[in-house]
């Protein structure tokens, strides 16, 4: 009997990609993306790689399909607009090796900036999407893809969302299917895209789009379940499993490919059911498609555009159903916070002890913004930090950004933070970039990037070394500091916002979440000392808490023994102890 | 069978995937569908964190939602107040009676609840054990969910056995034998409530 494994749907993608025969695989980390590179990483018959943004990622992936292999790019949604340059005119190229872009959007935005639906981009591209609804499928649709993508020569889209990339479910295990390389033959018709061979390849991808319109009513993945006629569904992805669970006798049409429609496909379920609702997360892609073609259909009427749907959701909207439940008991909030002992909450304090202000970016550092730290003021997207501190002085003049700074962790300089420095230079700023150096990519789980010296492989590399690129790029003034030397990370913020020149300082101490990090001491509080003022509180560190007189307790399972709280306190009432 | 719903829950860091690995690997062993739904990402970074597992002869939804859990895990009690409601009238929340503050207890935005174990005894059925203290006694302060876990356990439908052997082989290999004791001391206490 085929082996059965309970999956994630990122490593089922992976295990697709693996059967598939794929080759090469790049991305960069992103929530809730990131599982399938690390997935991949395990097939030792794949080569995969961190590449340091996703635009790089994407290409790589090219590259090697041109040169004849099947090879994958997967990276978050917000992520496929850092990719959205070669993915908009691969799209006219077209492939050599199957190529396959793998995009996790994120309904509900558990870890995003915003709530996006790649169905949009695909359209704009002209890229086929597909999009499966558990771990089984997203194996299976994530090979249809290679084939799909060899066969009517485009690049193909896997589209899944955070609850079907972290959920688990059952998956059949198959072989790898080895894949002889397509010969690379010259073809600038083809892959050089120049206006001339362009528009030639323009009407191609019009063409291919009608084709798999057509063909697509025949695949497999779309699939017509006629039950009861007198309420249909046209869904997809995970909203499909909602739609099962609340109306198992209705007829569905479940759409696997979301990008192009099935017209036909489409139009005959819509005959045959009194009633049509079209239920799917995010935009009205297919419903406004649907209803375009004159069908008569419900959908965002009832059907919200924000979040992630649920079988409840359903049965409110379509049967009006009120499922008696419970009221929630009203208790504190618990929103996500920077860990006991990481380097982002001693550097905060410090910005936040000299009022200063920070453009952030994209990391745990954008946790900077919430009380009690309140530090940072802004949080556009990967690298927005330095480029927006440069606009608000170009905009204001020098003075104006005297208090501020730009905050932005390392593996996000390297991804597109570095540009902005260039432009700092080149268009001569005042400002202050702080790149806090944790050595790793922490918010989505410590991956490695190339200041680390390591690769996704494990292969040991030399780092590109930071201080070193800052100064390559004409940075005159650039500090290194220890992130918990609070009297001289003072010093050196003070003096360098107050220069007329750009500068960077680069804070360092690595994330206590890496492996290999030891915490010989603990904090200890002294009731006896404490005089309850509270100033160790307030750089809200969850290892402490205010007892009912107003002394602190540290919670010792928490605490990795830092030594803010205690650089902090003005009394000496906490203590390092040893572990 | 109809479909069972489990959630657990916890504080980002508690080590909810290892207690979600494990309760996959035994429903996988025994032949059922199952879906587990997990959070990863930002959330993770102390904040308020759910799994749902379902399983069963076909289960669609990967989620649980109010009024639907047959069992109910909290690692802290604060996060057990905070999903009370998606139990089912009959059904069984199993709570690691610990306290951890959110960030807005810490900087004293909101108070900490007085009385949890007591409110929700109020209206279900509630076991409940200091884990912590039981997992530091056994030598290991990080067992304390396979503890709790061993509580939960009876109210599912597995036997003692089929849970050691998905033990062993889901926890590091260094770890499974403290994870066995804390599992049996969890699991030989389930009817009891432990915290009296």
């Amino acid at each position: 009997m085929a082996e059965k494994k309970i999956m994630l749907g990122n490593e089922a993608i992976a295990r697709g990609a693996y059967e598939a025969g794929v080759k090469v695989s790049a991305a960069y980390p992103g929530t809730p993306s990131t599982e399938i590179s690390e997935n991949i990483v395990k097939y030792k018959e794949i080569y995969a790689e961190w590449s340091p943004n996703e635009k790089v990622a994407m290409e790589v992936a090219i590259g090697a399909s041109i040169s004849g292999v099947r090879a994958m790019a997967s990276m978050k949604h917000v992520g496929v607009n850092v990719a959205s340059d070669p993915l908009y005119t691969i799209s006219y190229g077209g492939v050599n090796g199957g190529l396959v872009l793998v995009a996790a959007d994120d309904p509900g935005l558990y870890s995003s900036q915003n709530e996006q639906d790649t169905r949009c981009v695909a359209r704009a591209a002209i890229v086929p999407v597909l999009e499966p609804s558990d771990s089984q499928e997203a194996k299976d649709f994530t090979k249809f893809a290679f084939d799909m993508s060899e066969k009517y020569d485009t690049p193909v889209i896997v589209r899944t969302t955070t609850r079907l990339s972290h959920s688990q479910g059952l998956v059949t295990l198959e072989e790898r299917a080895e894949v002889e390389d397509k010969v690379y033959e010259r073809n600038a018709a083809k892959y050089v895209m120049m206006p001339g061979n362009a528009k030639g390849r323009h009407v191609y991808v019009e063409q291919r789009m009608k084709a798999l319109a057509e063909d697509g009513c025949g695949f497999p993945v779309n699939r017509a379940e006629y039950q009861d006629t007198s309420m249909g569904f046209i869904t997809s992805g995970i909203p499909y499993q909602y739609v099962k669970e609340v109306f198992p006798n209705a007829s569905v049409l479940k759409l696997g490919m979301v990008h192009p429609l099935p017209k036909k496909l489409i139009q005959e379920f819509a005959s045959r059911v009194d009633k049509l609702y079209i239920v799917e997360e995010l935009e009205p892609v297919i419903e406004e498609q649907v209803k375009s073609w004159g069908i008569q259909a419900v959908g965002k009427e009832i059907f919200t555009i924000q979040g992630e749907y649920s079988a409840n959701l359903l049965r409110k909207a379509v049967l009006g159903e009120n499922p008696e439940v419970n009221a929630p008991v009203p208790v504190p909030a618990r929103p996500p916070i920077l860990c006991p002992g990481c380097p982002h909450r001693s550097v905060f304090s410090v910005l936040k002890k000299l009022h200063i202000h920070a453009a952030g970016d994209i990391g745990c550092y954008t946790l900077g913004a919430v009380a009690p730290l309140s530090v940072v003021d802004t949080t556009v997207c990967m690298g927005a930090s330095i480029s927006t501190l440069h606009g608000m002085e170009k905009a204001k003049g020098r003075d104006y950004i005297k208090n501020w700074v730009a905050v932005i962790g390392d593996s996000t300089f390297m991804h597109t933070g570095v540009n902005g420095l260039i432009n700092m230079v080149y268009n001569q700023s005042s400002g202050t970039v702080m790149i806090l150096d944790n050595s790793t990519t922490g918010m989505t789980g410590h991956q490695d990037h190339a200041a680390t010296g390591k690769t996704l492989m494990g292969e040991v590399v030399p780092a590109i070394n930071i201080y070193e690129l800052c100064r390559a790029i004409g940075v005159k003034h650039v500090t290194e500091v220890n992130a918990f030397d609070l009297p001289e990370l003072e010093r050196v913020v003070k003096e360098e916002t107050a220069r007329d020149e750009v500068s960077v300082i680069i804070t360092k101490s690595p994330c206590v979440l890496l492996k290999g990090n030891v915490f010989p001491y603990k904090c200890r509080p002294d009731s006896e000392k404490c005089k309850k003022c509270g100033a160790c509180l307030r750089v809200g560190c969850p290892a402490l808490t205010k007892n009912a007189d107003g002394t602190i307790s540290i919670d010792e399972t928490m605490c990795n023994g830092c030594g803010l709280c205690m650089s902090l306190c003005k009394f000496d009432a906490i203590s390092k102890v040893e572990a | 069978m109809e479909t069972k719903n489990i959630m657990i829950v916890g504080v980002g860091g508690q080590g909810t995937l290892l207690t979600s690995r494990i309760l996959g690997g035994i429903m996988l062993d025994a032949g059922y569908d199952v879906k587990l739904s997990e959070v990863h990402g930002m959330a993770q970074r102390g904040g308020s964190v759910v799994t749902f597992v379902r399983y069963g002869d076909k289960v669609a939804e990967p989620i649980v939602e109010e009024g639907q859990a047959d069992v109910l895990i909290a690692f802290e009690r604060l996060e057990a107040l905070r999903y009370a409601h998606f139990l089912k009238k009959d059904g069984v929340l199993v709570v690691n009676d610990w306290r951890i503050d959110p960030i807005t207890v810490v900087t004293g935005a909101a108070a900490y609840p007085e009385n949890i174990i007591e409110t929700l005894k109020e209206q279900h059925t509630v076991y409940a054990i200091d884990a912590m203290t039981e997992a530091k006694k056994l030598g290991n302060s990080r067992t304390f969910n396979i503890i709790v876990l061993g509580m939960a356990a009876g109210h599912m439908d597995f036997t003692k056995e089929d849970w050691l052997k998905v033990i062993e082989r889901t926890v590091p290999p260094k770890t499974v034998e403290i994870n066995k004791k804390a599992f049996l001391l969890g699991f030989e206490g389930q009817d009891q409530d432990l915290n009296k």
